[in-house]
């Protein structure tokens, strides 16, 4: 259900491995590295996880997910290491009989994700400068 | 009452905490009786200028309490704020 990867992300591979007959839907999230953050220019980013506890964490989201959405299956992969502007650097894809369901569920997995997981990423600026973000 | 041994915990930094720390996991012998009172140790050993309040706290791999009791063998992950996706 939840991977940390080192490799490049397989998109097609992960959207084909989800379809199934009684899946109406399918939502797909990919979040991608982005060029410029709080109007800094990125150049890369450095993600670091704890990949045990934010398997044990993401388990818990989806079963939260799932009590509250009328879903089929969730998967998710989130890489680490480090990633190119463009990069996918988290996929998640839920299945559902309906669509609404689907994007509901996918969107709450996002949002919990990016709140509860411990993943961490390092940005790198064009002016040499780079750093945690959310760091205190 | 026999005096109590100090216990073996395993300790695995990240992010920002791994770069101040030098290092992403070391074992200490600590007697301290909670996270709290561990992560003050460090604090003093090594000038960590985060406070435990901003941390997360992970024993064995699930979010666990600042004042949960540390046990022989532990493992503690103290999980800066987080920013995955």
């Amino acid at each position: 259900m939840f991977t940390l990867s080192d490799e490049p992300i397989d998109s097609e591979g992960l959207r084909k491995s989800m379809q199934t007959a009684s899946a109406g839907a399918l939502v797909v999230f990919e979040g991608h590295v982005r060029d410029q953050n709080e109007g800094r220019s990125v150049t890369r980013l450095d993600y670091e996880g704890a990949a045990e506890l934010a398997g044990n964490e993401f388990g818990k989201i989806a079963d939260e997910v799932m009590q509250k959405f009328d879903i089929t299956q969730i998967r998710c992969v989130h890489r680490v290491g480090t990633l190119a502007i463009g990069d996918v650097a988290v996929w998640i894809g839920v299945t559902a009989p309906h669509r609404g369901a689907a994007f509901d569920a996918c969107r709450m997995v996002i949002e919990e994700l990016k709140a509860r997981l411990p993943i961490w990423k390092k940005e790198f600026y064009t002016d040499g400068d780079s750093g945690w973000l959310n760091s205190p | 009452m026999p005096p109590k041994s100090p216990k073996t915990i395993h300790i695995r930094y990240y992010a920002m905490l791994k770069e101040r720390r030098g290092c992403d996991h070391e074992t200490v012998k600590t007697m301290a009786r909670t996270a709290t009172e561990l992560y003050e140790e460090l604090t003093r050993l090594h000038k960590f200028k985060i406070p435990h309040v901003t941390l997360k706290l992970a024993i064995n791999d699930e979010f666990f309490d600042w004042n949960t009791e540390i046990n022989e063998d532990d493992c503690i992950s103290f999980i800066p704020p987080v920013a995955g996706g």
